[in-house]
């Protein structure tokens, strides 16, 4: 068990960091925000490509619809607002101007999930997942760290297809040395129970592993990163290979990472039993995003609890 | 994706330049009688499907004929023509008669047309840019075809290209926030390379627009967000020609298009039923009759 405490990141740097870099290489990207210059850490890019910045306002719907026809006119915008307002509020558009007119527009949901803590459930965005996932066609991608992130948005950049990434503000260490579109990371093997995370529960879950060592229970974990289209493969190898699965997501469990993992599980003919960790359709109390993150049960040793639970439940 | 008829692609371009070779009364007269030809294709497909939106096709056809015949700039052989106009239908239920008018411009066959609604068509019951040529982004839900079209202006000036960018509305549609976010963007940004044109037919799905969610003033509403508004007898061709080629000045257009829902067709003018209402193969018969007129 570590002792040492990582540093952290704010992904949002990284995403504008990389956005910038990208920006000056291509001309075709474009940035579309809702007033969320700041926010959104666009104050850079606004800077610099002070024509490519389109600050529609406050005002989602025209802000991806705005996205929807600069794609469509063969520009990559990258459409920047608050996740939960993002989706919430210009959902049909999403599904409408974005997926299902294929325009390749790249949503980028900031300071997702509990993110704004004490700014209250109007200010969260647990459901996106639920909400995006059921929209055919839409690439889902939230990444766990700033390396992450900036592969994400480069791949975003070039893919030609309809993503929304989830770019997180509340701050994370870093985990992961790769991304790769549709496919889940194995970060650690362990032959007793898989941990599936994404996100800010990833680390999570990698400190987790660690702790249940001391339990004696071998955990592998999977970075999940692309939600949709989910790498169904490696969870019907983790069911062979390990005896339970547990999900960790910064997000309802009403139709999340959870629930499409759940999804895969059960259409085996042996299904292995799961825990999905996350939140349980309420809304959150007032609080800090990381005691919202404990009062969920979305601390590491909550997973350690859940993965030694399933562990000694099969034994 | 639905590929162009090159047959009738030539005679769009042979009618486009016999138009432009032609004085005022011919023009108006050959705009007239393509219209109505239109409005007895959609009047037929709605018939077959048993289902469209016929009041508001009726209503829209001057509109879209006198765009495609007279003003864009596009190419039904090169649809994806990177500088061309751009045309958005944000009142997507009338379908119908985008797909008359495509098809009769050579974007496709009208053969196709007789697929309107069945299954596997392309032509579904709201237009799809990924199965239909000359449809640029997929509408159907009201509120969305201005915000698009925005973007769309927001391209063409970054690309300093003279592509203009027309977006054809339902007036009921504009109880919908989102075009009121979309023509602050537009008015804010000056966007002279966009034009909005209001079907104004005065009739939504249920009853009057003014007995449900008062519009008037809408020349107002429109001049308030920074736009210059032009006020047309919508079934008027040579007055729509006029507006949709006026010289624009540094402010987007929004031409209120006054018309008649049903038009063309006696027992269905202005007469709110007809939104959706199919009619029966002895109405269409009777239709038909007035629109050869």
């Amino acid at each position: 068990m570590s002792t040492m405490v990582a540093e952290t990141f704010d992904c949002r740097v990284a995403f504008a960091e990389e956005l910038l870099a990208l920006a000056r290489a291509d001309e075709r990207i474009v940035a579309v925000c809702n007033d969320s210059v700041g926010s959104s850490n666009l104050v850079a890019f606004a800077k610099e490509f002070p024509d490519r910045l389109i600050n529609v306002g406050i005002a989602e719907q025209d802000m991806v619809g705005v996205g929807a026809g600069l794609a469509l006119s063969g520009y990559v915008p990258f459409v920047c607002g608050a996740a939960p307002f993002l989706t919430g509020r210009a959902l049909e558009q999403i599904k409408a101007d974005v997926a299902y007119s294929q325009s390749p527009v790249v949503l980028c949901g900031m300071s997702p999930g509990m993110a704004y803590g004490e700014l209250g459930p109007t200010h969260h965005s647990i459901e996106d997942l639920s909400w995006l996932r059921a929209i055919a066609g839409l690439g889902i991608v939230v990444p766990a760290d700033p390396a992450e992130t900036r592969a994400a948005v480069r791949w975003a950049a070039s893919a030609a297809t309809p993503v929304f990434l989830r770019i997180g503000r509340f701050k994370v260490p870093a985990v992961t040395d790769s991304f790769s579109f549709g496919t889940a990371t194995l970060l650690r093997d362990g032959s007793d129970v898989t941990v599936v995370a994404a996100g800010t529960m990833v680390s999570r879950a990698l400190a987790a592993a660690d702790e249940a060592l001391a339990d004696g229970v071998s955990v592998r974990v999977l970075n999940m990163s692309t939600i949709a289209p989910l790498d169904e493969d490696v969870i019907r190898r983790a069911m062979r290979e390990t005896r339970g699965i547990v999900t960790a997501e910064e997000a309802t469990t009403t139709g999340g990472l959870g629930a499409a993992v759940a999804a895969v599980v059960v259409a085996e003919r042996a299904p292995v039993p799961m825990r999905m960790l996350g939140v349980h359709r309420e809304f959150a109390p007032t609080g800090s995003t990381a005691f919202l993150l404990e009062h969920f049960g979305l601390a590491a040793s909550d997973i350690r609890a859940a993965v030694v639970d399933l562990a000694r439940a099969d034994a | 994706m639905l590929v162009a008829d090159p047959r009738a692609a030539a005679a769009w371009r042979r009618f486009r330049q016999d138009l432009a070779d032609s004085g005022p009364e011919r023009r108006r007269e050959m705009l007239r009688r393509r219209a109505n030809q239109s409005r007895t294709t959609d009047l037929q497909m709605i018939g077959r499907a048993g289902l469209g939106h016929v009041g508001g096709d009726l209503s829209v056809l001057d509109i879209l004929t006198t765009l495609f015949f007279a003003v864009l700039r596009v190419d039904p052989e090169r649809p994806d023509w990177a500088d061309r106009d751009r045309f958005v239908l944000s009142k997507g239920h009338t379908a119908g008669a985008l797909y008359a008018t495509l098809a009769a411009a050579g974007f496709f066959s009208a053969q196709e047309l007789d697929t309107f609604a069945g299954p596997h068509s392309a032509l579904n019951g709201h237009p799809n840019r990924v199965k239909v040529p000359g449809v640029e982004t997929n509408t159907g839900p009201l509120g969305h075809g201005l915000p698009v079209s925005v973007g769309m202006a927001v391209a063409g000036r970054l690309a300093a290209s003279n592509r203009h960018v027309y977006v054809v509305l339902g007036d009921g549609e504009l109880q919908e926030g989102s075009n009121w976010e979309a023509a602050m963007t537009a008015g804010h940004r000056r966007l002279a390379n966009l034009t909005a044109v209001v079907d104004r037919n005065r009739l939504q799905q249920g009853a009057r627009t003014e007995e449900t969610s008062a519009l008037d003033p809408l020349d107002a509403k429109w001049r308030s967000f920074g736009w210059d508004v032009i006020e047309v007898d919508g079934h008027d061709h040579l007055a729509l020609l006029a507006a949709f080629t006026a010289p624009r000045g540094e402010r987007p257009t929004c031409v209120i298009a006054n018309t008649i829902k049903g038009r063309g067709v006696s027992f269905m003018e202005d007469r709110v039923e007809w939104h959706h209402k199919v009619p029966t193969p002895e109405q269409i018969t009777d239709a038909m009759a007035e629109l050869a007129r």
